[in-house]
């Protein structure tokens, strides 16, 4: 096998016996646990159906946000990217959402609309357009003309544009914004459930850090990293290749 | 025929001239770019638009087109129409072949290839653009274009940066899909070899105080 292709499992070796290193010298399993001193918990929980149960409600807050955040970021960056106008009226917006901290837009939206699944889901939304939204009217800047024009003399309906000639362009970074999105949303959803929710990850990490419990903190949040790599592995990279496979051929 | 917003209704008189072009002026800012310009072009017909460079020939050439809105006049143009730009302008993520399915949303897969196929692309029907040579990527420009069975043909500089011989090569093909398809072609062109092979009339841009004229 390529000596390349190997270099990540290397790496996360290197992680795994820092981890280890550290748990050995600190001596102390409450502080930091060694690695193998998580498989009880993990299997309790696991036969319990707690840790799935959490896993669960979690990863639908975390879908219902990306694909709110990602609709509604993306046709704000193309109108502002396409319409010089739009962008003068919105990009002040665009400013302050993006230096608004997540942590008081949770209070807001808890504090505005309750301690409720669906003040969860804007809070994180809210959270994640700014960002779809810049990243995205960067692409919208960079639609190539020619093919603008090209596709109003042969009188391109709307929809065919938008799927055959526009999104195509913004392909690249709607892909950008979708994989800093996946990072970024799974991690103010658990901020989300820490503050006002009674399941998810953020909850129960929420439970036993009340409890002092490292352990249980590290076997739900590693879970779930787990699910979101796995997501990345078998969802993003391959919607990416297959996006991209004109650009190789 | 169909009117462009800001485009006057058609004369039923002028009912074989597939463009009426009523040009008052073009402006970029506060510079005039085109001044007064009026021709027709007659369905079938074949016109050359000479000029100096930087003159305003692409500039009249997208009025026409309909890509440029902005200017004072009016232009009348058919519904079906197809340009071939300097640069080939294709859709680089999809195949040979869907760059005309998708473009005409009513042509055939089959009409497709044999339209492929008159431009000598019947082999590379699956193939993106990128695996494809400049030169075949004209062609496959070219096939684009005839493949709607336009009523008018637009070309800004088709032929440019080509080699000698893939430039005569492309241009024999264009004659000969001209003569298969008739449609009125207006094009922009510095060479009047392909002036004087396509086209039954030629236009001179020239510039003028008040933008460029015809001459």
């Amino acid at each position: 096998m390529d000596s390349t292709r190997l270099t990540p499992i290397f790496s996360l070796a290197a992680l795994f016996s820092l981890w280890i290193v550290a748990a050995l010298l600190t001596n102390d399993a409450q502080i930091l646990p060694a690695p193998w001193s998580l498989v009880p918990g993990f299997q309790t929980e696991i036969a319990s159906g707690d840790l799935l149960r959490h896993l669960g409600a979690t990863l639908v807050r975390v879908l219902w946000a990306f694909a709110l955040a990602m609709t509604f970021g993306t046709a704000l960056g193309l109108a502002m990217g396409r319409s010089d106008r739009v962008n003068r009226w919105l990009d002040p917006w665009l400013v302050i959402f993006l230096n608004l901290p997540a942590l008081v837009l949770i209070v807001l939206c808890y504090l505005w609309i309750g301690l409720t699944e669906a003040a969860a889901i804007i809070a994180v939304t809210l959270n994640k357009v700014p960002n779809v939204a810049t990243v995205v009217r960067e692409g919208a800047r960079a639609l190539d003309p020619a093919l603008d024009a090209m596709a109003q003399v042969y009188r391109l309906g709307r929809w065919t544009r938008m799927r055959h000639v526009i999104l195509p362009q913004l392909a690249p970074f709607v892909a950008a914004a979708a994989r800093s999105g996946v990072a970024v949303i799974w991690k103010i959803v658990l901020v989300v459930e820490f503050l006002g929710r009674s399941s998810g990850i953020g909850f129960q990490i929420h439970l036993y850090f009340q409890l002092f419990d490292v352990a249980m903190v590290l076997v739900y949040a590693l879970s779930f990293i787990c699910v979101m790599l796995l997501a990345e592995w078998f969802l993003i990279q391959p919607w990416e290749r297959r996006t991209a496979r004109w650009r190789r051929a | 025929m169909v009117s462009h917003p800001t485009v006057g209704a058609a004369d039923s008189a002028l009912a074989s001239r597939v463009i009426c072009v009523n040009l008052r002026g073009k402006k970029y800012g506060d510079t005039p770019v085109l001044g007064p310009i009026s021709f027709d072009v007659a369905a079938g017909e074949s016109i050359a638009l000479v000029g100096p460079s930087g003159v305003g020939k692409s500039t009249l050439l997208r009025i026409v087109a309909g890509i440029d809105p902005r200017f004072d006049g009016t232009v009348s143009r058919p519904e079906k129409m197809a340009i071939a730009f300097q640069e080939p302008t294709l859709l680089p993520w999809r195949s040979a072949v869907q760059n005309l399915t998708l473009i005409h949303a009513d042509l055939t897969r089959a009409r497709a290839l044999e339209a492929l196929d008159s431009v000598g692309l019947g082999s590379k029907a699956d193939l993106f653009p990128g695996q494809l040579s400049l030169g075949q990527q004209r062609r496959l420009s070219l096939a684009r274009a005839f493949a709607g069975r336009p009523h008018v043909l637009i070309m800004d500089e088709p032929f440019a940066s080509l080699d000698a011989d893939t430039a005569d090569a492309m241009l024999a093909l264009t004659e000969a899909l001209i003569v298969a398809h008739r449609p009125a072609l207006l094009f922009v062109t510095h060479s009047m070899d392909e002036a004087s092979r396509l086209a039954q009339r030629v236009l001179v841009l020239q510039p003028g105080p008040g933008g460029a004229v015809l001459s």
